[in-house]
């Protein structure tokens, strides 16, 4: 079945580079370790935690909401309207979380996250901890139909999720003095570098690099790149090629020659930097789709974590990332087919370019835009 | 200016224990407080290099002696002498840099193999330079994606991520500490202020991930913020790091009239990234301000390669030579010669291979001092 469906898609919307990978797996399938048992499913629908966020999270919601519907997608939502907006959210956000450990599966927006010392910590940096859900993926991939600057970026960033910068460790030991820890650890790395390379292998990619800066963070990201390099030996018969390259030298050769990169891998704040210039590249945080995944959980949400504040409310937001997450969550749960045609019918708005909401140089509404795609299924 | 700097300099001996100091003045310790000698001339120290960096170095100095810029090099080597075991730079550069207070640094070679010290984390640490100085300017002549850029960041240059300071706990768990204090915050704070002030820039950024990293990063901006406070002809906001990214790279346009300051390993990343937008590191000078000297310094390697062919690319050194002179205000003479560069560049007849040209150091030279005299 889709196998039919993607070459029912015109070529167009293939990478042109890569013709063999059809522009429908751009969210295509990341190692699944766990896959049905675990999910939820009763008469044969599945039940999923739905956290729409904060900023712009409730309008790209709606719109997965109304296109799941139209389709009749299997999928019984758990809605929870988390805010992080102030501490006093706290009481839901528990709620939210009882129901991600019982449905395993999750469709999220992101929450504010307060700058001050007196404001919670980062409820997004927390779920990614207590469930364990260690590997970002986020997709950049050049859209047919929405010219940015450049033509040819198709990668893919593997970002460790649960420690690094992100420890949340951090004192004050004399007045003006503060440190804050950066852990690192041998297993974590090993995972997520295993990881890489199994996401390359399934999705028939060619090279893995390692991103860090283990020439000044010796023993630290030494850890990461070193457990790369052994794992890397492990996948040699596979035929993936691997480097390692310093993140500083990185985000250089990303906004200058992003077609050099294929499957990126890397500590968690070098992440957050790549996934936003990747975003930059391909057209901003409104394209690009990712997930969160460890051994038990999957949680879906926008690869490039924005609140969107600005915007919030205005009808103006770009639903393509959270659409293109959740078809990511469809083919999590093995539901292909639909996940295929709702994607299809998103690039092939897209590329017509009559419908283009703000971001992409347009006036479309988010209504409009979900309008549109749901035309086309 | 002499008399406030020493003023300044003493307040900084005196109050050093007390963490949460605040200086009377607002100008920063590393206001250049050279004078000229007898000759009417100021000495700086000219460290060549290795590989490409004597070619480079020299094209700088014919620039230079053909727009009569009131300078006179004092040129030193760096290459590490034993010493007491150790190899170390020779003590002959370290005392011209610490007499003359400026230096204009070539490539250095990173020598292989153990017991070497970095030299630039040795200089870093010798003259206590704190910020580092990343402005990055599309060149018309020389196409890239992005047009119209035109950022300055500064960059913490002496703690942050880059502390130094790792352990193993157990096996297979590490911890990196990133360091940040206050004095430092401050310190590349009011920097950031001035460079705004002097180079008529509006606005100061402070770019964190006070988000996530509410102590540390937190810091930062509250000593951001303190600072501010005595820039009131300054604007001032913060942004946090994802952000900036994004906008950037999207469009780097509205930073025309910032000026970002950021703690270490941002500022590492980002700076690369800027000069990624406007074709790399042959393209983008550096500076590294410090309190007892500041050190001006092409970022790109040595390129053994084309070595003594003849064929390299001064540019990105005389544009830090530049960034030097405004430094020594002497911005005039910085003026004109970036005038002349610039006009050579765009017209694109004389220019590198590396540009898309042909010419050799010598011809490149030779166009852009034709033009300093016309």
């Amino acid at each position: 079945m889709s196998a039919v469906l993607r070459s029912a898609i015109p070529a167009a919307y293939r990478p042109i580079a890569q013709a063999s990978r059809a522009a429908t797996t751009l969210s295509a399938g990341f190692p699944r370790s766990n896959p049905q048992p675990h999910t939820k499913k009763y008469g044969g629908v599945y039940t999923v935690t739905l956290i729409p966020g904060d900023g712009i999270g409730g309008e790209i919601t709606d719109s997965v909401k109304e296109i799941f519907d139209y389709v009749n997608a299997p999928i019984e939502w758990e809605q929870y309207d988390v805010s992080g907006m102030s501490s006093s959210g706290e009481a839901l956000f528990k709620k939210a979380m009882e129901s991600l450990k019982r449905n395993r599966v999750g469709l999220k927006g992101i929450l504010f996250t307060p700058i001050s010392q007196l404001g919670h910590i980062s409820w997004n940096v927390a779920m990614r901890q207590q469930l364990d859900i260690y590997a970002s993926v986020v997709l950049c991939k050049s859209l047919p139909g929405f010219p940015t600057r450049h033509s040819n970026v198709d990668f893919a960033i593997i970002r460790e999720n649960t420690e690094g910068e992100y420890s949340g460790l951090e004192h004050q030991s004399y007045p003006g003095v503060v440190e804050s820890l950066k852990v690192s650890t041998r297993a974590k790395a090993e995972r997520i570098a295993r990881f890489a390379f199994d996401f390359a292998q399934k999705n028939n990619r060619k090279k893995v690099t390692c991103v860090h800066k283990a020439n000044i963070m010796k023993l630290g990201d030494g850890l990461f790149l070193n457990t790369f390099r052994r794992v890397a030996e492990e996948y040699k018969s596979s035929g993936i090629e691997y480097n390692d390259m310093i993140v500083d030298n990185t985000s250089m050769q990303l906004v200058a020659r992003p077609g050099q990169f294929d499957v990126m891998v890397m500590p968690n704040l070098y992440g957050a930097i790549v996934s936003n210039i990747g975003a930059a590249l391909v057209g901003g945080p409104g394209v690009v789709p990712g997930c969160n995944v460890g051994r038990e959980y999957a949680l879906f949400e926008p690869g490039c974590r924005h609140v969107a504040s600005d915007i919030m409310g205005t009808n103006r937001a770009n639903p393509t990332a959270m659409v293109l997450s959740a078809t990511m969550m469809l083919r999590h749960l093995g539901l292909d087919s639909i996940a295929n045609n709702i994607a299809s019918a998103v690039f092939e708005v897209i590329s017509e370019g009559t419908t283009k909401t703000h971001d992409m140089g347009g006036s479309a509404t988010t209504s409009d835009f979900t309008s549109a795609i749901i035309k086309k299924l | 200016m002499l008399a406030s700097k020493s003023l300044v300099g003493l307040g900084l001996q005196t109050s050093k224990s007390s963490a949460l100091r605040r200086y009377a003045s607002a100008a920063p310790t590393a206001a250049f407080a050279g004078q000229k000698g007898s000759n009417g001339k100021y000495t700086v120290t000219l460290i060549p290099g290795d590989g490409i960096g004597p070619e480079i170095s020299q094209s700088i100095k014919d620039i230079y002696s053909s727009a009569e810029v009131p300078i006179e090099w004092e040129e030193v080597s760096v290459t590490p002498v034993l010493k007491g075991g150790k190899t170390v730079i020779p003590d002959s550069a370290i005392h011209s840099v610490k007499k003359n207070t400026v230096a204009l640094k070539g490539p250095l070679a990173t020598p292989i193999g153990k017991g070497h010290v970095s030299l630039n984390l040795t200089l870093r640490r010798t003259f206590n330079l704190f910020a580092n100085v990343r402005p990055c300017a599309s060149i018309k002549g020389f196409k890239t994606p992005y047009d119209g850029v035109n950022t300055v960041l500064i960059r913490e240059n002496t703690e942050g991520e880059y502390s130094g300071i790792e352990h193993e706990i157990v096996d297979g768990v590490v911890q990196s500490i990133k360091l940040i204090t206050w004095e430092a915050s401050e310190r590349v704070a009011r920097y950031a202020f001035h460079y705004a002030q002097s180079s008529g820039r509006r606005r100061v950024t402070a770019v964190h991930k006070a988000n996530i990293m509410k102590m540390s990063d937190g810091m930062f901006l509250s000593a951001c913020r303190e600072v501010s406070k005595e820039f009131p002809d300054v604007a001032y906001d913060e942004d946090l790091l994802d952000r900036v990214c994004l906008q950037i790279v999207t469009n780097p346009r509205p930073f025309s009239d910032h000026v970002m300051v950021m703690p270490n390993l941002y500022g590492d990343i980002l700076s690369d990234m800027c000069a990624g937008l406007i074709g790399g590191l042959g393209l983008t000078p550096s500076g590294n301000i410090g309190r007892d000297a500041s050190i001006f310094e092409a970022v790109h390697g040595s390129a053994p390669d084309i070595a003594g062919k003849g064929l390299a690319n001064p540019t990105a050194l005389l544009l830090s030579s530049l960034m030097m002179l405004r430094h020594m205000k002497l911005g005039e003479y910085a003026s004109r010669i970036e005038k002349a560069t610039l006009a050579t560049i765009a017209e694109g007849k004389s220019i590198t291979g590396d540009l898309g040209g042909k010419a050799t150091t010598i011809e490149y030279t030779n166009a852009i001092i034709e033009k300093i005299r016309t």
